[in-house]
């Protein structure tokens, strides 16, 4: 759930929003309909954007009884340490882990690996996967696969992989670039981003090697249901919580 | 009913209230003695590095007002390690409740991820923490070390091997999962440790 002035929004590609309701009870419906896991991502720049997100953290953590990993907005220990503090389970960083790494190895040592979630936003552009900053605005000098390996080596718990070719388009997972990061490194890895139907989820877990599959716009409207999509995964032979 | 949460410096201790307050019952956090002695249920969460954590423990007392408690004590994750004779993690001496080491997960093959960190089912539950009913459920686990099987296996999962997923030894009761992240599943645990 991408989170604007506490209330869940979903961007198509990055852009135009589209309202899709009150974060808690959005996250109370899914936890009832069988989603393992939660994330909560602030997209508010602002400093009033921010105390209202954590707000928002503390009625996630008293309502809902399964995990949840906040991310967004996340510059420094102090941001990690109020978040924490208001009850997130982990904690996601993207650009400022790529601004300074050094933070991934300071939560890991800090809170524990399992704490740590690194989040990638990477473009497929002329046979490379390039690494973005600021909710993919910003083009780095980052690579995919070593950025991934780095984050690794410094102590992230999971790896949450958005490919921005793929996000919005609902045509898939990239699965190829998935099953790259299964085989180099030894942390879960979370798909992000294109699944469109219940076909895509299999894939991931099946050809991209995917630990986990997060999914926002289908789930929100509908599209695809929680249960029933846990029903055919598991009727796929993947071992998935009913 | 009056349900006392051991406080000190573990993680997880707000996630435990919540989800007693979910339940309906708003527990005391305290690490005074007197306090933790005449609760009808305690609870030890945990979530933190071992020897850290022992080290506070022995520091404020708490070691042994743990060891006295009589009443119904649920230790989850870092604290049921805890409940055991000794730790690999920072070759830690524990409180020796359960007389078995705490070991460190070792990867097998290359899909074994370290921590087990996610949803897995526990099996052969016994009776006290559990009903039949949670035989084969999913509950949520974030682990780097495990308690091998032993007399006091409650109940038990299977990741890299067959390990201690819960145990019980007279009033002591301990989860390696998080019953307070574990959804329903997790909820129905709890309450059947407070109806004990």
């Amino acid at each position: 759930m991408d989170i604007k002035d506490g209330k869940t929004v979903k961007g198509i590609n990055f852009v135009n929003f589209r309202d899709a309701g009150d974060p808690v009870e959005l996250g109370a419906a899914y936890s009832r309909a069988g989603a393992d896991e939660l994330v909560y991502l602030d997209i508010t720049a602002s400093h009033e954007g921010r105390k209202t997100f954590t707000e928002l953290v503390k009625q996630v953590a008293a309502n809902i009884s399964i995990p949840f990993t906040v991310g967004g907005g996340i510059n420094e220990m102090k941001d990690v340490e109020r978040l924490l503090g208001a009850g997130a389970d982990k904690v996601s960083i993207n650009s400022a882990a790529i601004r300074n790494p050094q933070l991934i190895d300071e939560i890991a040592r800090n809170f524990g690996v399992q704490v740590c979630v690194v989040a990638i936003d990477a473009n497929y552009e002329n046979g490379e996967w390039i690494c973005y900053l600021n909710g993919g605005r910003i083009p780095t000098e980052r690579r995919l696969f070593d950025w991934a390996s780095e984050a690794e080596s410094r102590g992230a718990g999971e790896i949450l992989f958005t490919s921005m070719t793929h996000d919005g388009v609902k045509e898939g997972y990239p699965n190829e670039a998935l099953a790259t990061l299964a085989d180099r490194l030894h942390i879960p890895i979370i798909a992000s981003g294109g699944a469109g139907k219940k076909e895509h989820f299999r894939d991931a877990f099946t050809l991209g090697k995917a630990d986990a599959a997060l999914a926002a716009s289908v789930f929100h409207f509908g599209e695809i249901r929680i249960d029933e999509l846990k029903a055919y995964l598991r009727q796929e032979g993947i071992n998935v919580r009913i | 009913m009056n349900v006392a949460i051991i406080k000190y410096n573990a993680g997880n201790i707000y996630s435990v209230d919540y989800a007693l307050k979910r339940l309906g019952i708003t527990p005391r956090i305290t690490a005074d003695a007197e306090e933790l002695r005449a609760a009808d249920k305690v609870i030890f969460p945990g979530v933190g590095e071992a020897s850290t954590t022992m080290n506070y423990l022995r520091e404020h007392g708490l070691d042994e007002v743990i060891r006295s408690l009589r009443q119904p004590v649920l230790g989850i994750c870092l604290g049921m390690q805890l409940l055991c004779r000794a730790s690999e993690e920072g070759d830690t001496e524990c409180l020796g409740i359960f007389d078995t080491e705490v070991k460190r997960f070792v990867a097998r093959k290359h899909e074994d991820k370290i921590p087990h960190m996610g949803w897995n089912t526990i099996t052969e539950v016994q009776d006290g923490l559990f009903t039949p009913a949670e035989e084969g459920q999913f509950v949520y686990f974030v682990h780097s070390f495990y308690v091998p099987k032993n007399p006091w296996t409650a109940a038990t999962t299977d990741y890299i091997l067959p390990f201690s997923a819960a145990l019980h030894r007279d009033n002591f009761y301990a989860t390696q999962f998080h019953p307070e992240k574990s959804g329903s599943v997790g909820e129905r645990i709890l309450k059947n440790f407070l109806t004990l």
